[in-house]
């Protein structure tokens, strides 16, 4: 069991990334990232909710009828947002005050509703929970480095806006203060680059992977991937 | 098309109005269960979130304006404003009156920037008694970051002296209003280059604020004064 958990874990985090293999949910990812804090915090955001919804659907699993499972679904994410969002903004307000128009957005991200419904809606409660966090998790990766990159591009700067989250700490500056910016990482044609560019190293890294143990049968995959 | 085909389906399918039934029962207790939760949690949250919310706005009300400069319950002294065109406010608005034993100290104005680069531009302006400026800032934008987004302190790369501050202190009796405009426009107001046209917006803006309160002054002050 706890080699299966584990195995559930890395799935999400890695094998099956949200971002970068199962590509959904692109519409926050390509939105938010425009820095490392901002993606990070909608990612800590998505962890929770998609924790919880895969937990809650996991233990009404055997309630639900399979012929109105979407809108139930549905259903049960909206009410755990809009309670999130409430109780958040009630007391944890400073937090709030950063991820609060972050919240909202969690319903439109495809990647919770097709986790509850591909893992949550026939596993148990604690696999499903790893999972909803793991692919939280994976996600937050993607957006923190898809952030990174396009704040360092775009302005020079690393950890824009972090002083609303830890007041007091400021962004490092690494080039120097008179670079002039390159406003289209910023932009939104900066994200599909980026993202881009970072599907293409992963997908990289595993044809090599595929192609050092040189197996007839990891072969006939990699022909067949690259058609 | 042969008979035994239209046989089959209505032998082993249930009852379908006794299906139809019972899904429509089980989705109506589903929504009924997590209305109520989130009913549940609007109402014990309710209070907590309007506390914060009225902090949050004296927060906002503290950076244009020291809250030693005042002794009254400066967000109890309100004015609603109904759709005020020379604010921008079309859908009404706020101004909150700061007293110090009893005398006029300042007006807190919500305004809004209608032609911002990328739509509406949310100020609060403080005007002072003596009709001079007490500090602006922007509460909401959608300006382009890195490029517009320097008409707010916090996303302002010049820390030390933002943009914004070049309103305080200023006042129609020193400078007419005619040359409240940015440099380009013939006006006395600075702004960057690259990005006129969200301070254009703002500096506008703030002179059709200060001549409303300038105009008004009388009324907005003593409008439902309380004892």
């Amino acid at each position: 069991m706890s080699q299966k958990l584990s195995e559930v874990a890395w799935n999400g985090i890695w094998k099956q990334n949200t971002g970068l293999v199962q590509m959904l949910g692109m519409c926050p990812i390509l939105a938010v990232s425009t820095s490392i804090v901002n993606g990070v915090s909608l990612g800590l955001a998505t962890v929770v909710v998609m924790a919880l919804s895969n937990g809650v659907v996991s233990a009404l699993r055997q309630f639900i009828p399979y012929e109105i499972r979407i809108p139930v679904f549905i259903l049960i994410i909206a009410a755990l947002v809009t309670i999130l969002d409430l109780a958040m903004n009630a007391w944890m307000h400073e937090i709030y005050l950063v991820l609060g128009i972050y919240i909202p957005l969690i319903v439109t991200n495809c990647i919770v509703l097709a986790r509850v419904e591909a893992f949550a809606a026939k596993n148990g409660v604690v696999a499903s929970t790893l999972d909803g966090a793991a692919m939280g998790f994976g996600l937050t990766l993607v957006l923190a480095v898809l952030g990174g990159v396009r704040e360092f591009v775009g302005n020079g700067a690393l950890l824009n806006g972090i002083d609303s989250v830890i007041s007091g700490a400021s962004p490092i500056q690494i080039l120097p203060a008179d670079y002039p910016g390159f406003l289209i990482a910023i932009l939104p044609p900066g994200a599909f680059i980026t993202l881009a560019c970072l599907i293409a190293t992963k997908n990289w890294q595993q044809a090599r992977k595929a192609k050092a143990v040189p197996t007839p049968t990891q072969g006939g995959e990699l022909a067949s991937a690259t058609h | 098309m042969s008979e035994p085909v239209v046989e089959t389906p209505a032998e082993s399918s249930p009852n379908p109005l006794k299906l139809s039934l019972s899904t429509a029962l089980i989705m109506s207790i589903f929504t009924l269960a997590f209305t109520a939760l989130m009913a549940g949690t609007y109402l014990s949250t309710k209070d907590t979130i309007a506390k914060s919310s009225e902090a949050q706005k004296l927060v906002l009300i503290n950076a244009v304006l020291p809250p030693s400069a005042y002794d009254n319950q400066l967000l109890k002294d309100e004015l609603v404003l109904g759709p005020t065109p020379e604010l921008g406010l079309d859908a009404g608005g706020h101004i909150w009156r700061a007293r110090k034993g009893g005398q006029p100290v300042a007006l807190v104005m919500e305004a809004i920037a209608p032609n911002g680069y990328a739509g509406k531009i949310w100020l609060v302006i403080s005007v002072m008694a003596d009709g001079s400026v007490g500090g602006v800032r922007v509460t909401e934008h959608h300006e382009t970051p890195g490029l517009g987004d320097y008409i707010d302190p916090a996303k302002d790369k010049n820390k030390t002296n933002p943009w914004i501050n070049q309103f305080t202190g200023k006042s129609p009796a020193t400078l007419p209003l005619e040359r409240w405009k940015v440099k380009k426009d013939e006006g006395d107001f600075a702004y960057r280059t690259g990005a006129t046209i969200s301070a254009r917006a703002v500096t506008d803006a703030v002179a059709r604020a200060v001549r409303y309160a300038t105009e008004h002054r009388e009324t907005l002050y003593q409008q439902g004064e309380k004892p």
